[in-house]
């Protein structure tokens, strides 16, 4: 009886508290939801930030950053309304969507080799060196092909201590694509994926981007994969990698925006650009892609959710480079808008 | 506070009136309340078991016992075992409660038995609670950016000169097993010098007085009476503090590594249970790998069952009787 009591309680409490929730979505502006990964996160809140003051409150987003795995199960889930993920979405994965989905590259990024090597900056890496590194064959900074590259600059006798990330992500998803690509050896003993076996022997794991970034920072000798953003507000040194084209390019919005040009843009929008050619691409540059439903709740929703990506298409952009990020080439731009009439 | 005990329990005042219908009221529904959260704490605990419980089983029929004495996790291949994770999770734990430990009593020891003045007592009774306020996210940052850096040099000689002793075997590159544990024994400081404060204060005053009329010295006293008289108290902090320690999660995720490791040496990057978790269940694939997550939840679940039933009996024996003295 007192257990009935209290539920009753409960249930009218709870009652109360879901009319005040729509009562609050329902006041003039629309609120949008959506979660994902975590590379983007920082120009997307300031993105959204932005875009809420020139509404003046008309559109509300609230991106939560849980990373791309989750972006897309919470996606799959209809618990947002849109999801974000470095990694694009699988087949199967678009297939349990039955409202379709439509995948839109909102802004990119670069994986750049951050390193701490006190008093050595714009070290050269080449092509055949950097996946040995994360393979664990090359073992200490003074090995013969470092020093080769590198003419005129002492390398001490260090052991390089090798820093992945300990979570999944789509950073390592990026990173590991481009190693495959490049190294045949690598492609065999590791392969791609969001979190793989690392065969180095001394290595330690960072939690995100900034556990990589802190981590390198915090060890002498070690070398680390993370986001140019991340490394940029670090202020680590970041290493000039030997492109397709054989070119040593250091990271930074021109490698980065050559990179972009190379992309062909499919019907689906999902291109990695694992490799690309060209005398000045930076070789390791990754879209990231907000995932939208092809029918919507309302159209009021749609509306909104194709406001906001006209917004990040068109001033968005304009900020990307400030933040870290490689700004759209307007050719990907054009494509993307009208495959955002999709959202309806 | 200190006068009080000499008023008993009434405070001096309204020795024999009857309760109003007001006091019957309100310790009708207080008692109501209590019982019905104590009530929901119960079933929310059976709640929390059957679901973790309810995803894990099928995954570990699956997995097989090999889950615990394997040390891979490839999500990839769905290969998974969490040997290193548990003897991280045990040896860290066991460090920091070591470490942690011997201060927690020395502070509640120097707190309580009258080597400072009140005022200062109460100051720095309050500051040592304080570092529990602390966010672990806060002493992640600190063990990255402050504690590192400082052991760093300190390790790295320890190995070079004594490197074939187990424990400095390896180098101190940055993240590792020394600066977790050392985050973790200050975290669990509080937890463990507070309740043994409690312990010390419970005992009463005439049995320091009667230690003292036997003619013994301060040390002496402290040592040999008030100690084992508060031995069951102490223990019992101890068991929170290591159940603290098993569970830490965000220092443990930022500093240990999470290397699948096996490693006695102090120096190695390791991996704990909760760092795991931590790092792997957002992004989790759905069927087998969430399966294993949860598993190995529920092996951390019941490791700290186990540790702190063990207290309790523990406790249980060493108090009442005071048989040992």
């Amino acid at each position: 009886m007192k257990l009935k009591s209290l539920f009753n309680v409960a249930l009218s409490a709870a009652v109360a508290a879901s009319f005040m929730v729509v009562g609050f979505a329902t006041a003039g502006t629309t609120k949008i939801t959506g979660a994902g990964a975590s590379f983007p996160a920082p120009i997307y809140s300031e993105w959204f930030k932005d875009l809420a003051k020139q509404n003046n409150g008309e559109i509300k987003v609230d991106y939560q950053s849980i990373g791309s795995g989750s972006g897309i199960k919470n996606f799959i889930g209809h618990t947002v309304d849109f999801g974000a993920s470095d990694a694009a979405m699988k087949q199967s994965e678009i297939d349990q969507v039955p409202e379709g989905v439509q995948l839109l590259p909102m802004t990119a990024g670069e994986i750049v080799l951050a390193y701490n090597l006190p008093g050595i900056e714009g070290l050269k890496l080449p092509r055949d060196v950097y996946p040995e590194i994360f393979l664990g064959n090359i073992t200490k900074w003074n090995d013969a092909k470092i020093v080769a590259a590198n003419p005129g600059v002492e390398l001490p006798d260090t052991p390089i201590t090798v820093v992945v990330r300990s979570d999944k992500s789509g950073t390592t998803f990026g990173f590991t694509g481009h190693l495959s690509a490049i190294s045949s050896d690598f492609q065999s003993a590791v392969g791609q994926g969001k979190m793989v076996q690392w065969p180095a022997k001394n290595m330690v794991k960072g939690k995100k981007n900034d556990g990589v970034s802190s981590a390198v920072r915090q060890t002498p000798g070690a070398i680390g994969y993370t986001e140019y953003g991340f490394a940029k507000l670090s202020r680590l040194p970041m290493a000039c990698l030997e492109n397709k084209a054989g070119k040593f390019v250091c990271p930074g919005p021109e490698g980065g925006a050559a990179a972009l040009a190379n992309a062909v843009l499919p019907e689906n929008m999902i291109v990695f650009i694992n490799d690309p050619a060209g005398d000045a691409s930076y070789p390791i540059a990754t879209f990231t892609w907000m995932l939208f439903y092809k029918k919507n709740k309302s159209a009021e929703l749609a509306t909104a959710l194709r406001k906001m990506v006209e917004y990040c298409l068109d001033e968005g952009q304009k900020i990307a480079d400030k933040a870290g990020y490689i700004p759209l080439p307007e050719s990907v731009v054009e494509k993307v808008r009208a495959a955002s009439n999709n959202i309806q | 506070m200190a006068d009080n005990k000499f008023l008993g329990n009434a405070g001096g005042r309204t020795l024999s009136k009857p309760p109003t219908p007001g006091d019957i009221f309100f310790d009708k529904s207080f008692r109501f309340l209590t019982r019905a959260f104590t009530w929901a704490t119960v079933f929310l605990l059976t709640f929390i078991v059957y679901k973790i419980g309810g995803e894990a089983l099928p995954a570990f029929s699956d997995l097989g016992i090999k889950f615990l004495f394997t040390s891979t996790w490839n999500s990839s291949q769905d290969v998974y075992g969490i040997l290193p994770q548990i003897w991280g999770t045990l040896y860290s734990s066991f460090l920091a409660l070591l470490l942690g430990g011997f201060f927690g009593i020395t502070i509640a020891i120097f707190i309580t038995q009258d080597f400072l003045p009140y005022r200062v007592e109460f100051v720095l009774k309050n500051i040592i609670e304080l570092l529990a306020a602390i966010p672990s996210v806060v002493y992640g940052l600190w063990g990255i950016y402050v504690l590192i850096p400082l052991i760093r040099p300190v390790a790295n000689f320890l190995h070079e000169y004594l490197g074939w002793i187990p424990f400095f075997s390896t180098r101190l590159s940055g993240l590792g097993l020394l600066p977790a544990v050392l985050v973790l024994s200050i975290m669990i400081l509080p937890t463990v010098a507070a309740v043994s404060q409690d312990a010390f204060k419970a005992i009463p005053h005439k049995t320091k007085e009667a230690a003292f009329g036997m003619g013994t010295t301060r040390w002496e006293a402290i040592l040999r009476v008030m100690l084992p008289t508060a031995s069951g108290g102490i223990f019992g902090a101890l068991v929170l503090g290591f159940g603290r320690a098993l569970g830490e999660t965000m220092a443990l995720a930022m500093l240990v590594g999470s290397m699948s490791t096996l490693t006695l040496s102090f120096f190695s990057p390791a991996d704990t249970i909760s760092a795991l978790l931590a790092n792997t269940f957002p992004e989790a694939n759905v069927g087998l790998e969430t399966g294993a997550l949860m598993s190995a939840a529920c092996v951390l679940l019941l490791i700290t069952l186990i540790v702190n039933v063990a207290g309790a009996v523990i406790v249980a024996k060493a108090t009442p009787g005071g048989d040992k003295r």
